[in-house]
């Protein structure tokens, strides 16, 4: 799960990982608000929408009087802010952060994230802040420091010191830096954090190591134990489909084709995905039922994908293991019943009962295609897209 | 032959007293020795109770030391999962099944770090489990698809492995065992370690590696494979179509900063003499036909 930069930055002050002082607004007034209660004569409004980019989408703008906040603050709220991450159609802004400027002597990078390599939680530091990390990972490698964390023993002192030097921390503000990489882990840990980045981590004028971002994604399996984070939820950076989907214990994931897949397992469901590409077809979404297709949880799947205007057809591709193929094929009818279905219904079923399981299908008087395996599924789906065209 | 478990694994259930750890203890019972296999359950709460005749002890230790198993499957719920295989680590046994889906990462990576020199193995988490056909199953899977035979599959995906046996079945090829490893980003056994065992497997002449988007485990088990593997190897990674960043059902089933992509595991994979397929609709009919 995502947060905003400013609901991060109020996690981050939470471990004491010093900040910017700044206030959320949702409305023009409450921006310039914003900006009076924090005083001063220089202000940044930046627009809080999940997707990385913001400042070259136009999205982070300094302003020098109030007039100035009020201008920037409607220029930014309501704009469709388009940058690498969120795709050609943009991300509309329904939330600004304004902050206190910043007085930047030098950008630096921090991050952590959950090594698979080495099974551990990884710190990485760089001297070049500010830019895109994957970037200066690429070019130059040697720029990035990497320090895995012991999970017994967290973030020590002479590493976090070390870590600090590294990436040219002067001595007079190291102690400062080895404060907020030890923060910085301590944060991550308790929040069960999947990734925490601060890019610009900065240097100021007068020697303080301040986060003048933060960028969070938390572990969705350990949400169960932080309401607190789940609070800082918000629906609208999410797809509407996928987020209908997991009210329903439904994996949903829209794709640009035109087929439609319904499948039992998140392997099964990619592979599935593959094999229409393999023959020429183009993947609607990705959809994973789990283990049990349910006739409840097929309408709902079926719903879900039929809001898609440019879906030509779906393909059901179930391995029924433990659940009966008859059982699967009577949900599929009725689901299909329930939701009118009028694209074409590509059906593929294996495991137990698996006649008795075609026989329904073709019994019910609905326009469904059985298929034999996964490849003759996936060439009769394409060959229906193609012919609904 | 066979890898991981056998006819002679004794085998107790840690978790036996919920409904999916009952459902399939059944399943496991009743699936060939699965009667002698499955000799105890485990939970703290309800000691000397039993189910189906299967005695329930209040802890892993006690079950080992009343019934001599050395491999436990889990069924626990996620938040008190990793405690479980913590347990099962601490009881020495041989081997820890853990199906649980959606245990926290940093419960894992805790649990990973405990387990550092100690001799259990681990499977799993978010996996189907192992069979070894016509002895054992131990996990998720449906027994009746699966035949004793001459091919190793290990996999991510469960119901991934099953298309992959179903596929073998159809060309007339059993299974020596086939390895859920689950779909985890910090797991027990990853590819190389199950590839190595079926090396070393007598009964294995050849293996199905499943692989999917999301950290590097395939390519370095492919890296060793061309050094050491003596068997040939079909491979396929699902996930071509998959769109970076995205989660794709399973929670270590991510590209993230362009790695992990299945076409560059792919492209390793080839290089390192792996028979690729990229339609997963044949990995059995190009495991037949490779085979001696």
């Amino acid at each position: 799960m995502k947060i905003h930069e400013y609901q991060g930055k109020e996690v981050l002050r939470e471990y004491g990982v010093p900040t910017p002082r700044g206030f959320p607004a949702f409305s023009v007034d409450e921006a310039v608000a914003a900006a009076k209660k924090l005083g001063g004569k220089v202000w940044v409004v930046k627009a809080q929408i999940h997707a990385g980019g913001r400042g070259k989408g136009g999205g982070v703008k300094v302003a020098k009087s109030l007039e100035e906040v009020r201008q920037l603050s409607s220029k930014i709220l309501g704009m469709q802010l388009v940058t690498h991450q969120t795709g050609p159609a943009g991300q509309k802004v329904r939330r600004l952060l304004i902050e206190e400027g910043a007085d930047i002597k030098k950008e630096l990078y921090a991050g952590m994230v959950v090594d698979r390599g080495a099974q551990k939680v990884v710190l990485m530091a760089s001297s070049e802040g500010g830019m895109d990390i994957e970037e200066v990972a690429a070019k130059t490698p040697e720029k990035i420091h990497k320090l895995f964390i012991d999970p017994a023993q967290g973030l020590g002192d002479v590493d976090a010191d070390e870590i600090a030097a590294a990436i040219g921390i002067p001595d007079r503000s190291r102690a400062q830096g080895r404060a907020l990489f030890r923060a910085l882990y301590k944060c991550f840990d308790a929040t069960d954090a999947s990734l925490a980045e601060i890019n610009p981590l900065i240097l100021t004028g007068d020697g303080r190591v301040v986060a003048l971002d933060a960028k969070f994604n938390f572990d969705d399996n350990a949400l169960f134990r932080h309401p607190e984070i789940v609070a800082l939820r918000d629906l609208d950076e999410e797809d509407p489909a996928e987020v209908e989907a997991s009210r329903h214990e439904l994996n949903y994931i829209q794709l640009d084709g035109d087929i439609g897949c319904l499948v039992n397992g998140a392997g099964l469901a990619m592979a599935t995905m593959d094999i229409i590409k393999f023959y020429g077809g183009s993947p609607a979404n990705f959809l994973d039922v789990g283990g049990g297709a349910t006739t409840e949880k097929v309408t709902e799947a079926f719903k879900i994908m039929l809001r898609n205007r440019s879906l030509k057809a779906i393909l059901v591709n179930i391995f029924g293991g433990i659940m009966l193929c008859d059982v699967i094929a009577d949900g599929l009818v009725k689901a299909s019943k329930a939701v009118s279905l009028k694209v074409p219904l590509v059906v593929r079923l294996e495991g137990n009962r698996v006649e008795e399981g075609k026989k329904i299908l073709a019994d019910s008087g609905l326009p469904i295609i059985s298929a034999r395996n996964m490849a003759d599924a996936a060439q009769k789906a394409v060959a229906a897209a193609k012919a609904k065209k | 032959m066979s890898i991981l478990v056998d006819k002679n694994t004794r085998v107790m259930t840690q978790g036996i007293t919920g409904k999916t750890g009952q459902f399939h203890t059944r399943a496991g019972r009743d699936y060939a020795n699965g009667r002698n296999c499955y000799v105890a359950g485990v939970n703290p709460r309800k000691a000397g109770e039993d189910f189906e005749g299967i005695p329930v002890y209040g802890s892993v230790k006690d079950a080992k030391k009343a019934t001599g198993a050395t491999v436990s499957v889990i069924y626990v719920p996620p938040p008190f999962a990793a405690a479980a295989i913590d347990e099962a680590v601490d009881a020495d046994l041989d081997l820890v099944i853990c199906i649980t889906e959606g245990i926290p990462v940093r419960d894992m990576i805790r649990t990973k770090y405990r387990m550092q020199g100690r001799r259990t193995l681990l499977v799993g988490p978010n996996c189907p489990g192992v069979i070894t056909p016509d002895e054992i199953k131990i996990g998720i899977m449906p027994g009746h698809i699966h035949r004793k035979g001459p091919v190793g599959v290990v996999s991510r995906s469960g119901t991934l492995t099953y298309e992959a046996v179903g596929q073998l079945m159809e060309v007339g090829l059993g299974q020596s065992s086939c390895v859920g490893i689950g779909g985890d980003p910090v797991n027990g056994l990853k590819h190389v370690d199950v590839l190595r065992m079926f090396n070393d497997d007598p009964q294995t002449e050849a293996v199905i590696m499943v692989g999917e988007i999301g950290g590097s485990d395939e390519e370095i088990a492919a890296r060793w494979a061309k050094d050491h593997m003596k068997k040939p190897i079909v491979g396929f990674i699902a996930g071509v179509t998959a769109p970076p960043g995205k989660r794709m059902g399973h929670a270590g089933a991510i590209v993230s900063g362009g790695k992990g992509t299945a076409q560059e595991k792919l492209a390793v994979m080839e290089e390192c003499g792996i028979n690729v397929t990229r339609n997963p609709a044949e990995m059995g009919r190009t495991l037949k036909s490779i085979l001696r």
